[in-house]
């Protein structure tokens, strides 16, 4: 038996190093993220759904740690159902973004994970809040995940206030196409949910359906 | 007796590095952070850069010259430690004025960037250099050479470096197609320079931005209140 080097993916923690966005528009919001999960240079699944339901019609975008991430998201959705049958309605999007932030913010030191949380409700309509570390922050448009580096210039150039739900689409595939182009832990395909108060929407966008760029 | 000997005042005593009352600036190593870019058109090339210099928080020059002339139609972009990109420079100027006289003809832009890639390349352990090679010659019209951290050469249409280019990569990859104009060039470098300085704390104060061609260089300054601005500021 000569001495095999252990493979890299037993060792490295499993990481959805990734590209995350999520974008409100009048009604609604979209929320979008790569497919890739890594093990350091392995790439463990190739079509991760990063997009997790807390709720009918409140989701979450998962980056980071994907045991981390998963766990909170799972954990969430516990607390949500609860707390729904409680109030005897819908949950607001902010309770959701309230229970990630407080698991975060009490549990930093040993979590790695950043999830943002979007979603639709009666009273505020579309909203997207992000919970990076622990903070609680609504914002028009959130990015996240390794990916969101390289993409921090093309959002705020391109974004408009007042988009409406396609030019919202366009503009979150159009970003996770040119971050997955640019961050060796973002790939694969391109997941969609679309939530406003007629429903949820879930897409999928494969890999040469994506829009390309000068240089591909 | 024993009480006063332990008493006796200790003079000279050499403030530690880690004590709070030496400022940081003045332990870290004087960096161009940075974001340069340099973009290819036909007839000639439009480079650009920031103009944040830092020793750790501190702006050490806030008006920077980042655009370095190595030739009359060649420049570099300088970003990583200021000192090991000024040395550089000033080395490789002095070797393609040497080698321009023995050719009696301009240098090609090619040339140039060799004699960057070979410094940087022979030194690599010692220096943290990343290095944009831009500008017109007779054989090849325009061009743009990249030479980062490390020692690599490749020729690029258009190309970004420093800590703030990170920011714009998804801005270039979907705002530059081939075939640009020379205004439009200016725009696209001035617009991604723009969105890296909001984004980038090493990035910062006014762009430069320089043209050059056939006919010369042409160099211009964008200060802060006339910076590009997008919608969400």
């Amino acid at each position: 038996m000569l001495g095999e080097a252990e493979p890299q993916w037993l060792s490295e923690e499993v990481k959805t190093g990734t590209t995350i966005i999520a974008i409100e528009f009048n009604g609604g919001v979209v929320l979008g993220s790569d497919s890739r999960v890594s093990a350091g240079e392995s790439v463990v699944n190739r079509v991760m759904n990063k997009l997790s339901p807390l709720h009918d019609k409140i989701y979450c975008a998962l980056s980071g740690s994907a045991a981390d991430a998963q766990t909170i998201a799972e954990m969430v959705n516990y607390q949500l159902d609860v707390h729904s049958m409680e109030i005897g309605e819908d949950p607001q999007v902010r309770s959701a973004a309230t229970l990630v932030k407080n698991i975060s913010y009490k549990y930093k030191e040993e979590l790695s994970a950043h999830l943002i949380v979007a979603g639709w409700d009666r009273r505020e309509g579309g909203q997207v809040f992000a919970t990076l570390k622990g903070l609680l922050t609504r914002q028009p448009f959130a990015v996240g995940g390794s990916g969101s580096s390289y993409v921090y210039g093309f959002v705020d150039a391109e974004y408009r206030k007042g988009m409406n739900k396609k030019e919202c689409q366009q503009f979150v595939v159009n970003t996770l196409s040119l971050a997955m182009n640019r961050d060796g832990s973002s790939g694969g395909v391109a997941y969609l949910v679309t939530i406003d108060e007629h429903g949820t929407e879930e897409k999928v966008i494969l890999g040469n359906d994506l829009p390309t760029f000068f240089d591909q | 007796m024993a009480a006063a000997a332990s008493m006796v005042p200790i003079f000279g005593h050499q403030i530690s590095s880690k004590n709070d009352l030496v400022p940081d600036w003045s332990r870290e190593e004087v960096s161009t952070g940075t974001t340069i870019m340099a973009v290819e058109y036909d007839g000639g090339v439009v480079i650009g850069a920031d103009s944040r210099t830092t020793t750790g928080a501190y702006i050490a020059n806030r008006v920077t010259d980042k655009l370095t002339r190595i030739h009359d139609r060649i420049y570099c972009c300088r970003s990583g430690s200021a000192a090991d990109t000024q040395a550089i420079a000033e080395v490789v100027s002095y070797q393609l004025g040497f080698h321009s006289v023995e050719l009696d003809e301009p240098p090609l832009v090619e040339t140039a960037a060799n004699l960057f890639r070979a410094s940087c390349y022979r030194y690599r352990e010692e220096l943290m250099a990343g290095i944009l090679v831009a500008g017109w010659d007779r054989r090849k019209g325009g061009q743009v050479y990249c030479v980062p951290i490390g020692g690599m050469l490749v020729r690029q249409p258009v190309a970004v470096g420093g800590s703030g280019s990170t920011y714009v990569y998804g801005f270039m990859d979907s705002n530059y197609k081939p075939g640009l104009n020379k205004d439009q060039c200016l725009e696209l470098t001035a617009s991604a320079l723009s969105l890296a300085m909001e984004r980038d704390g090493s990035s910062g104060g006014v762009i430069r931005l320089a043209s050059i061609s056939e006919d010369g260089v042409e160099r211009r300054v964008i200060l802060g209140d006339q910076l590009p601005r997008f919608s969400t500021h």
